[in-house]
């Protein structure tokens, strides 16, 4: 008893000096090493009389157990001040600046398309699209439009051969052409793209974006055509009441024509959708021409309704303060940035549009 | 369109104010586009006698007048006008005044030295009439009492423009509006007092339309005039086509203009004794030629519908009259065209020789083929009232009569089309109002179309006149339903939206720029692509389609780093075009980065932008889009835009069918030729038609998850091989030892010079190795080592470095 004794005074005694870890695993091997001093006693208790050998088991252990839990409050207590001394030398300027990072952005007309698909997807439009390069039956006459038509005086057209056969398509109204021909009724779709007229000055860029939509079946009227732009307006500017007039107008494609006008005023230099008694004009629509749908081998007689374009460009100028169309297209690092959206904020329906 | 209220009331019984008239006018879908006060700032306007003249002292054609202006003042004025002398009344103009012709406001101005205090007007200046030459000369008996008095007197309606769409050419005319604003209750219409003529005198001048195919004119009434005496327009008349914004020009002119205005119906007047016999309308030949009104002498094609006589082409028939038979002041005997021109012919030859007159305007939209003797009545009598002179008999020749259409139209399709109803009464009311004649059936109406609405044709041309003049406002709003019942998007609208927000969440600014673009720029970037030119250009920089993104993108990329910022990336998603036939363009996600990456940073050091940047973007969105890199292969054949030596394109997988993306640096020449100023430029292309779509549903995309539990070890290899080994076939070698133990594989060295033979590189690998089934033993470990290093040195010729 009494060596073990020693053995503790001794060990005890040892680590109550300044010691380093070094030292400290020194004193950790003598002790419980392959041959230390504690490791050595364990190895003696098959030779102990049976009568002591249980004390001297549960001595033995008990002075084990206190010097291993020294060892280790030691090992810590050192390690603790180290990683104390480090600490103090380890302060940085945290004010300095993180490393550089980009942030990209989407284009506010694209922003605003996937608004609008967005908003439509709700209640029932699927996404189609066509071709930026039409020819000029599907672009006008399959439109109603013929060759003679003064209509045709107001889209100024780009065309890629002499005999006016292939044009860039001045609106978005030759998709619903191509679905209708491609697929078989009810017809339930937006069509957002590009489209193109050689016009070009402050307002007017020869390119600019137009979402068309329509939507055919047996019982679709003026009524339906009035509560789907009522709803997506409503949405699109996410405010509770709008002012919506629909003023009779006219299209060759549709018939009866409307145009549609908000109301809006201006505050402090910005518009305000919504409110005032100042109107608006955003966009025409109408019930598909029985033409149009002859044309497409669709019978008037048992399908009808109605078909709408939107300024894509113009809708997001309004929504977001933009005045100058041409900027849109100018491509300065300056207006995309302050103009665009970040990449993840993608419109949805659950989430809202804005953030 | 332009009218104003009083106008309007000529035809309509009226007393509403005129905000209601706007109202309704926009309603009734007579969009109104603006309103202008004319009479706004005339008031300065005074009349004035010049009292006396000086030759100014330093120009021979000038003179300095004092003008009594009224009030006791008196005046400076400079004038250059011969006619303007003492004791002339006349319009003179105040400093602050603004010239109706120019519109320039006028200022306290020295004229070679001597001041002026205001202007002395011609009746030019004032939009009075094309007289330019001397100032305004005013009678002194009628305004010898009003000097100092405003000379303007003030029109008591204000101009209103409308927008009238194309398929309204009735309301071209006044009493068209008026007779569809009675329709929707606004005032009645009045009767016509139409006086019909009655002479015994034969018209003398033998008209004759040649009965050939595609002839543009199909009747053409006339009446000759003689004895007139052409002179300046009363008052009333002068007034009226001032008050619409025209300028008056002589009584037989100003006649033709008002009736035109008045009702729809373009005449044109010819001087009598300079017609050579007698009219004949046919089709022009090639390469006739005559001096139009507008004084350009026009070349004329084949098959022109022209109005000639035995000497030659005497105008463009509906379009516009020539300078050979115009009538002038000294007009005696007065020769009065009234026809009906097809809407198509007319079209096809304005359009050729880019002519557009008012009378073009009204007859591309259809004339009413009806109004040709009411037209020729009104004018006659206007003529004679006013010039004096006798009206012939009217003559009317023509090729094809007119014929009244009918439509059958059920009530019950008005309901259908707009979702309300309306009565039969009100239907009634509503079409009788606006020119139908109606026969009550036992299902439909039988509608006989007014001969003034061409743009009426069917049923559901009924229908939108009955909804128009009811009024929008009544249709109901029908909330829409919300129900999907097909997906929104499809797979590769998904992708195009995916795409777009992966590139821009790197760091890209989304950019939109024209379908075309300069083909200076394109040629770059075209390859072996055909130019697609646009005819009809807005520019030549603007010429052609674009082949590639990079064509504009490479050209805003220089204008922003010539705006001073150093390090940006942009892209764009778009179309590009192989072709000028519908279809024929690919979708493409283009990208370009210029600059430095950590520039002027404190804490990293700054380096250029290179291609291994350019290619982790591509790869990067390529893996988010979900597509597999392990697949991925990568050779270094790239269009001659990109750099030859660090550029590349990607195939999704290794059989090579279609190119996925290239991505490398800009080619040196093109930076240089282009003068683009950046350390470094670098781009990329993503073929979206070229990706295969994920054709698994979400809920099958993802694979069983599995994954290994037992000790992983890394063995580092150096292998030292010819410069020509790619990485990738290392790489794909070494994998395809034991894709079950061979779980991962880094390349973190790669070097050529020193202690490496010339023509050679070396290159350390990191081989992670992990077993599914248990820990590998050292034994194990070191068989696939040796394997490793086996097939590597066999395979590629490689030589493991000791």
């Amino acid at each position: 008893m009494s060596e073990i004794k020693n053995i503790r005074d001794q060990f005890i005694s040892k680590l109550e000096n300044d010691l380093s870890i070094d030292q400290i695993n020194e004193i950790k091997t003598d002790l419980f090493g392959k041959n230390g001093l504690i490791s050595s006693k364990f190895k003696t208790i098959g030779s102990i009389p049976d009568t002591d050998r249980k004390k001297f088991a549960s001595d033995l252990n008990q002075v084990k157990d206190e010097l291993q839990n020294l060892i280790t409050s030691k090992i810590n207590e050192i390690e603790g001040n180290k990683i104390n001394e480090k600490l103090e030398k380890e302060k940085v300027d945290i004010t300095l600046p993180e490393r550089p990072f980009l942030i990209g952005k989407v284009h506010p007309v694209s922003q605003t398309i996937d608004e609008i698909s967005s908003i439509f997807s709700e209640i029932g439009f699927s996404v189609e699209e066509g071709p930026d390069i039409e020819n000029e039956y599907n672009n006008f006459t399959a439109l109603n439009t013929p060759d003679n038509h003064p209509a045709r005086d107001m889209h100024d057209t780009f065309y890629l051969d002499e005999n006016k056969e292939v044009l860039l398509r001045t609106h978005t109204s030759p998709v619903q052409i191509r679905t209708m021909l491609k697929d078989k009724p009810p017809f339930k779709i937006i069509a957002p793209g590009r489209t193109y007229r050689s016009d070009s000055d402050q307002t007017h860029a020869p390119m600019f974006h137009q979402v068309e939509g329509l939507h055919i079946d047996t019982n679709i009227n003026m009524g339906h055509l009035k509560g789907c732009l009522n709803y997506f307006i409503k949405e699109f500017f996410e405010v509770e009441k709008i002012k919506m007039r629909f003023r009779p107008s006219h299209f060759p494609f549709t018939e009866p024509s409307a145009e549609v006008d908000i109301g809006y005023e201006i505050k402090d230099g910005k518009i305000i959708i919504g409110e005032g008694d100042k109107w608006l004009e955003i966009l025409g629509c109408g019930m598909v021409h029985p033409n149009v749908l002859r044309n497409v081998k669709v019978d008037p007689s048992k399908y009808q309704g109605y078909a709408f374009g939107i300024g894509i460009d113009r809708l997001a100028m309004l929504k977001y303060g933009i005045n100058d169309l041409r900027a849109f297209f100018d491509c300065d690092y300056r207006w995309l940035n302050h103009f665009g959206f970040d990449p993840l904020d993608v419109p949805s329906n659950y989430r809202g549009l804005s953030r | 369109m332009k009218i104003t209220y009083d106008w309007l009331k000529d035809h309509l019984k009226i007393s509403a104010k005129e905000d209601k008239l706007l109202e309704k006018l926009t309603d009734i879908g007579l969009e109104v586009e603006s309103i202008e006060n004319l009479y706004e700032g005339l008031d300065l306007f005074r009349v004035a006698k010049i009292i006396k003249t000086e030759k100014h002292p330093n120009a021979d054609r000038l003179k300095v007048c004092d003008v009594d202006v009224g009030n006791n003042e008196i005046k400076k004025v400079v004038c250059g006008a011969e006619n303007a002398r003492e004791g002339l009344l006349t319009v003179y103009a105040p400093p602050g005044a603004i010239i109706p012709k120019n519109k320039t406001k006028l200022v306290v101005a020295k004229i070679r030295d001597v001041t002026s205090y205001g202007m002395l007007c011609s009746e030019s200046e004032l939009n009075l009439s094309d007289e330019s030459d001397g100032i305004t000369e005013l009678s002194s008996s009628k305004y010898a009492k009003n000097i100092g008095k405003s000379y303007f007197s003030k029109p008591s309606s204000n101009l209103i423009d409308l927008s009238i769409t194309p398929n309204r050419p009735d309301c071209l005319g006044v009493r068209g509006i008026a007779r569809d604003l009675s329709a929707a209750g606004f005032g009645n219409l009045k009767p016509e007092k139409d006086k019909k003529i009655k002479s015994n005198k034969k018209q003398t001048l033998k008209i004759k339309i040649t009965k050939e195919k595609n002839q543009g004119c199909l009747s053409f009434g006339s009446c000759l005039i003689t004895n007139v005496k052409n002179t300046e327009s009363p008052q009333w008349l002068k007034d009226k086509l001032i008050s619409i914004g025209q300028k008056p020009i002589s009584a037989i002119v100003d006649i033709t203009n008002y009736v035109m205005i008045d009702i729809n119906r373009p005449l044109h007047a010819y001087d009598a004794d300079k017609i050579d016999k007698g009219i004949i309308v046919r089709n022009s030949k090639s390469g006739e030629e005559f001096t139009a009104l507008d004084n350009k002498n026009y070349k004329l094609d084949d098959g022109m519908c022209v109005i000639s006589d035995n000497k030659g082409v005497l105008g463009l028939g509906g379009i516009i009259g020539g300078t050979r038979s115009g009538t002038k002041l000294d007009t005696k005997n007065v020769l009065l065209e009234s026809a009906y021109f097809d809407p198509r012919s007319i079209r096809k030859t304005a359009k050729k020789l880019n002519i557009d007159t008012d009378a073009k305007f009204r007859f591309e939209r259809g004339i009413d083929q009806l109004s040709i003797e009411v037209g020729l009545n009104k004018a006659a009598f206007l003529i004679k009232e006013i010039c004096g002179g006798e009206i012939s008999k009217i003559d009317i020749q023509k090729i094809e009569s007119y014929k009244n259409k009918v439509i059958k139209f059920e009530p019950k399709m008005f309901e259908k089309i707009t979702g309300f109803k309306i009565s039969t009464k009100e239907m009634i009311n509503i079409l009788e109002k606006l020119g139908f004649e109606l026969k009550k059936e036992k299902k439909f109406f039988k509608l006989s179309v007014p001969s003034w609405r061409p743009d009426i044709v069917q049923e559901i041309d009924i229908v939108e006149e009955l909804v128009r003049i009811s009024g929008y406002e009544k249709i109901k709003t029908e909330n829409p339903i919300k129900e999907r019942s097909k997906n929104t998007l499809n797979p590769t609208q998904k992708l195009f939206h995916f795409l777009q927000r992966a590139v821009a969440s790197k760091g890209y600014l989304e950019a939109i720029t024209w379908s075309f673009t300069d083909a200076k720029y394109n040629d770059h970037f075209k390859e072996n692509n055909k130019e697609i030119k646009i005819v009809n250009p807005i520019s030549s920089e603007l010429g052609v389609l674009r082949n590639s993104i990079f064509s504009n993108l490479v050209m805003y990329m220089s204008k922003n780093l010539d705006r001073g910022i150093k390090d940006l990336s942009i892209f764009e998603i778009g179309p590009i075009f192989y072709g000028s036939q519908p279809g024929a363009q690919n979708t493409v996600v283009c990208g370009l980065s210029a600059g430095k990456k950590s520039r002027l940073s404190w804490i990293e050091k700054d380096r250029n932008i290179d291609v291994f940047d350019i290619k982790r973007d591509v790869i990067q969105t390529l893996v988010e889009a979900g597509y597999d890199s392990e697949k991925f292969y990568i050779d270094d054949e790239s269009p001659n835009y990109y750099h030859p030596g660090k550029s590349g394109r990607i195939f999704l997988n290794k059989g090579k069918d279609k190119v996925a993306a290239y991505f490398g640096e800009i080619h040196p020449n093109i930076i240089k030729t282009l003068d683009i100023k950046s350390e470094s430029l670098v781009g990329f292309e993503i073929f979206l038609d070229n990706l295969k779509l994920p054709k698994k549903p979400l809920k099958d995309q993802k694979t069983q998850y599995s994954v290994s539990d037992f000790q992983k070890s890394e063995r580092d290899f150096a292998f030292i091989v010819d410069k020509k080994i790619k990485v990738q076939d290392l790489i794909s070698v070494i994998s395809n030892i034991d894709k079950n133990l061979i779980s991962n594989i880094k390349v973190f060295d790669v070097y050529e010079g020193e202690n490496i033979p010339d023509n050679q590189k070396s290159i350390a690998i990191s081989v992670t190795i992990q077993s599914f089934e248990k820990t590998l033993t050292d034994n194990d470990l070191e068989k696939i080592n040796n394997l490793i290093i086996e097939t590597v040195e066999n395979k590629t010729g490689a030589k493991i470095r000791s």
